[in-house]
C-alpha cells in the first residue's frame, strides 16, 4: 500500500467518524424531543389543545382538576419581555462601549468580569434575588412580596446580559477596519461611524445574540423558580407574583403521580415551551441569514 | 510651478510607538497638480498620505512631529477640528471599501454626515459625483442595490465619488488601481486626470508608468526619508540621484 491510498483510507475513516458523533447527537435529540411528546399527547385525552393553552385556571392538584396553563403562558412571557427590557439596551450598549469607546486598559478589566456574570450559577442569582432584591422592593415599593416580576425580571437580565453582550461584542468585532476608516474618512465623528455605520453592519449578529439571550431567559428555571412567586394567576400589575412554565414543571414535577393528568400536563407545558425556544432560535437564524452581508470587495 | 500652495509637510517625522516610520520629510503640493509618491513597500507611503488628513490618530502609539500645513494652517494644531480636516482632505482607499449600503446611500453618507438632509439636492449630488467618477452611466438603473453587488473596478470608482460628494480640497488616494484590471485602470487614471482640474490630488502607486502618465511632480520615498522630488518629466527622464534611476528603472524593489 502506497502513501497516497493510506492518506485516502485514513482521510475516509476520520470522515466517517465525525458523521457517526454527529449522527449519535442528532439521534439522542430526537430521543428526547420524542419521550417529551410521548409522555405529553395524552393530556389531551381529558382536556382539548384549546382548554389546555387559553384555560385560565391552573389548579392541577384540585378535584376535578384545571389544566389551562395561560397564567404560566403569560408568566414566562411577561418575565422574558421586562427582562429584555433591561437586558437588550444594557447588554448591547456594553457591547458597544466595550468594543468602540473603552480604553484598553479598561476593556481588559471589564470585560472578563461581564463574562464571569455568565459563570455565576443561577442558583445563586436566584438567592441573591431572594435575599437582597425582594426584601429591597418589598420595602421601596411597599408592596406585600417582593418575590414577583420585577424580582424576576431582574434576576434574568442579569444572566442575559453577559450572552447578549459578549455576542454583540463579537458582532461589532467583526465590522471590518476599512469600513470605519471610510466613515471617518469622509469626516464623520467616532459616534457617527459607530451608529451609522458599525452598528448596522453588525445588526445581523446583534439581533441573533438579543434573541439568543431572551431565549436563555425563557428557557431559565432555577431564578423563576426563586423569585418569581409561584402565583398561577395573570397578573395585574408588574408587582405580582406568577409562576412560568419552568418554575411550575420544576416545583411540580415531583409531586405529580407518574402518568397522572397532572404529570402529563406538566410534559404537555414542556412541549409549549420547546416549541417557544424552537421559535426564538428560528427567529435568531431567520434574522442572521436575512441581515447578512454577503462578501467584502470583490476582485 | 505657479500654482498656489495647497498642502505641504514641514521637517515631518512619524513614530509608530519606537519605530520611526517618517524622517523629516519636507514636501508642498500645489494646486490643480497630481502628486504620486513613489518607493518600495514598507517606506512609508501609506503612512505620509494618512497622516495628511489625521487617519493615524486612530493608531494608538502614532505620534507626529514637525508641521503639516493646509492653506498655510497646522492641521495638527490645537484648535484644529480633526473632523473638519478629513471633510477638506478626502481619501480614497487601496482597496475599495464601500459600506454595505445601498450605491445611493453609500455615496450620501457623507453628505448626510454634513447635513444635508433634502431629498432632491441629496439626489443631484450623488449624482454629479458619481458622474465626476465615470460610474453614473454602469449605476444609474440600480441605485438602490447593495454597493457591494458591484465588480471590484465599480466599487472603487463608487468609492471615490463617495470622496468626491463632500467636496474636499484634495484627494489622497492611495494606489487606487492597485487591485484592478487593466481597463478599470484606464477609467481611473482618466478620471484623475479630469479631477485634477478641480482638486489637489496625491496618489500613491507602485506602477511606475502610471506615475508617468498622470503625474506633475513625483516623489520618492525610501526606507522613511524622502530621496528625491522633482518634475515627474525629470523624476523618470534624468534623475539627479542614481538610488532613484536604480529604482523607477527597476534594479531595485
Ligand atoms: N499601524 C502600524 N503600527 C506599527 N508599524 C506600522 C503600522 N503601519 C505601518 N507600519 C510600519 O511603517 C512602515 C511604513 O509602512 P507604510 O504602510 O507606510 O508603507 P508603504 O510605503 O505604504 O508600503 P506599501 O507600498 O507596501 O503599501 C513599515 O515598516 C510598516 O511596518
Ligand atoms: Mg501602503
Amino acid at each position: 500500500m502506497n502513501r497516497a491510498q493510506k492518506r485516502r483510507i485514513g482521510e475516509y475513516l476520520i470522515e466517517k467518524w465525525f458523521l457517526f458523533l454527529a449522527t449519535i447527537s442528532i439521534i439522542v435529540l430526537a430521543l428526547i424531543v420524542a419521550f417529551l411528546f410521548k409522555e405529553g399527547i395524552p393530556i389531551f385525552k381529558s382536556v382539548s389543545v384549546g382548554d389546555f393553552l387559553f384555560g385560565q385556571l391552573w389548579y392541577p392538584t384540585d378535584e376535578p382538576a384545571d389544566f389551562g396553563i395561560l397564567p404560566l403562558i403569560v408568566g414566562s412571557l411577561i418575565v422574558t419581555a421586562v427582562s429584555s427590557m433591561i437586558a437588550v439596551p444594557l447588554g448591547v450598549l456594553s457591547a458597544i462601549y466595550i468594543s468602540e469607546i473603552a480604553r484598553p486598559s479598561v476593556k481588559e478589566i471589564l470585560k472578563p468580569v461581564v463574562e464571569l456574570l455568565a459563570a455565576l450559577p443561577s442558583v445563586v442569582i436566584g438567592f441573591f434575588g431572594m435575599v437582597v432584591m425582594a426584601p429591597f422592593l418589598q420595602k421601596v415599593f411597599d408592596i406585600p412580596t417582593g418575590l414577583n416580576i420585577v424580582n424576576a425580571s431582574i434576576m434574568l437580565a442579569m444572566m442575559a446580559v453577559p450572552t447578549i453582550s459578549s455576542l454583540t461584542e463579537d458582532a461589532l468585532h467583526a465590522v471590518r477596519r476599512e469600513l470605519r476608516e471610510a466613515s471617518l474618512a469622509l469626516g464623520a465623528t467616532q459616534w457617527e461611524t459607530i451608529s451609522r455605520v458599525v452598528v448596522p453592519a453588525s445588526l445581523s449578529g446583534a439581533c441573533t445574540a438579543v434573541i439568543l439571550g431572551m431565549s436563555r431567559a425563557i428557557g431559565e428555571t432555577m431564578v423563576v423558580l426563586m423569585v418569581a412567586g409561584g402565583a398561577a394567576a395573570i397578573p395585574e400589575s408588574i408587582f405580582d407574583s406568577v409562576r412560568p412554565m419552568p418554575a411550575s414543571i420544576a416545583a411540580e414535577m415531583g409531586e405529580a403521580p407518574f402518568r397522572s393528568d397532572h404529570y402529563y400536563a406538566l410534559f404537555a407545558t414542556g412541549i409549549v415551551l420547546f416549541f417557544m425556544t424552537l421559535g426564538f432560535n428560528l427567529i435568531a437564524d431567520y434574522i442572521s441569514h436575512k441581515y447578512k452581508q454577503v462578501g467584502t470587495a470583490t476582485l | 510651478m505657479s500654482n498656489k500652495m495647497k498642502m505641504a509637510t514641514k521637517n515631518m517625522t512619524f513614530h509608530y510607538g519606537a519605530f520611526k516610520a517618517l524622517d523629516d520629510i519636507t514636501l508642498e503640493f500645489r494646486e490643480n497638480q497630481v502628486t504620486a509618491l513613489i518607493g518600495p513597500s514598507g517606506c512609508g507611503k501609506s503612512t505620509f498620505l494618512r497622516s495628511l488628513n489625521r487617519m493615524n490618530d486612530i493608531i494608538p502609539a502614532a505620534r507626529v512631529e514637525g508641521q503639516v500645513l493646509l492653506d498655510g494652517e497646522d492641521v495638527y494644531g490645537p484648535n484644529v477640528d480633526v473632523v473638519e480636516i478629513r471633510k477638506r482632505v478626502g481619501m480614497v482607499f487601496q482597496k475599495p471599501n464601500p459600506f454595505p449600503k445601498t450605491i445611493f446611500n453609500d455615496v450620501a453618507y457623507g453628505l448626510r454626515i454634513k447635513g444635508i438632509k433634502n431629498r432632491g439636492e441629496l439626489q443631484a449630488r450623488v449624482e454629479a459625483s458619481l458622474k465626476a467618477a465615470a460610474i453614473w452611466d454602469e449605476v444609474k438603473d440600480r441605485l438602490n442595490e447593495s454597493a457591494l453587488s458591484l465588480s471590484g473596478g465599480q466599487q472603487q470608482r463608487l468609492c471615490i465619488a463617495r470622496a468626491l460628494a463632500i467636496e474636499p480640497e484634495v484627494v489622497l488616494m492611495d494606489e487606487p488601481a492597485s487591485a484592478l484590471d487593466p481597463i478599470a485602470t484606464q477609467k481611473i487614471e482618466e478620471l484623475i486626470r479630469e479631477l485634477k482640474k478641480s482638486y489637489t490630488i496625491i496618489i500613491v502607486t507602485h506602477n511606475m508608468q502610471q506615475a508617468a502618465r498622470i503625474s506633475n511632480i513625483t516623489a520618492f520615498f525610501y526606507m522613511g526619508r524622502l530621496i528625491e522630488v522633482d518634475k515627474t518629466e525629470t523624476i523618470f527622464t534624468k534623475p539627479s540621484l542614481k538610488q532613484t534611476e536604480d529604482y523607477i528603472t527597476g534594479r531595485f524593489g
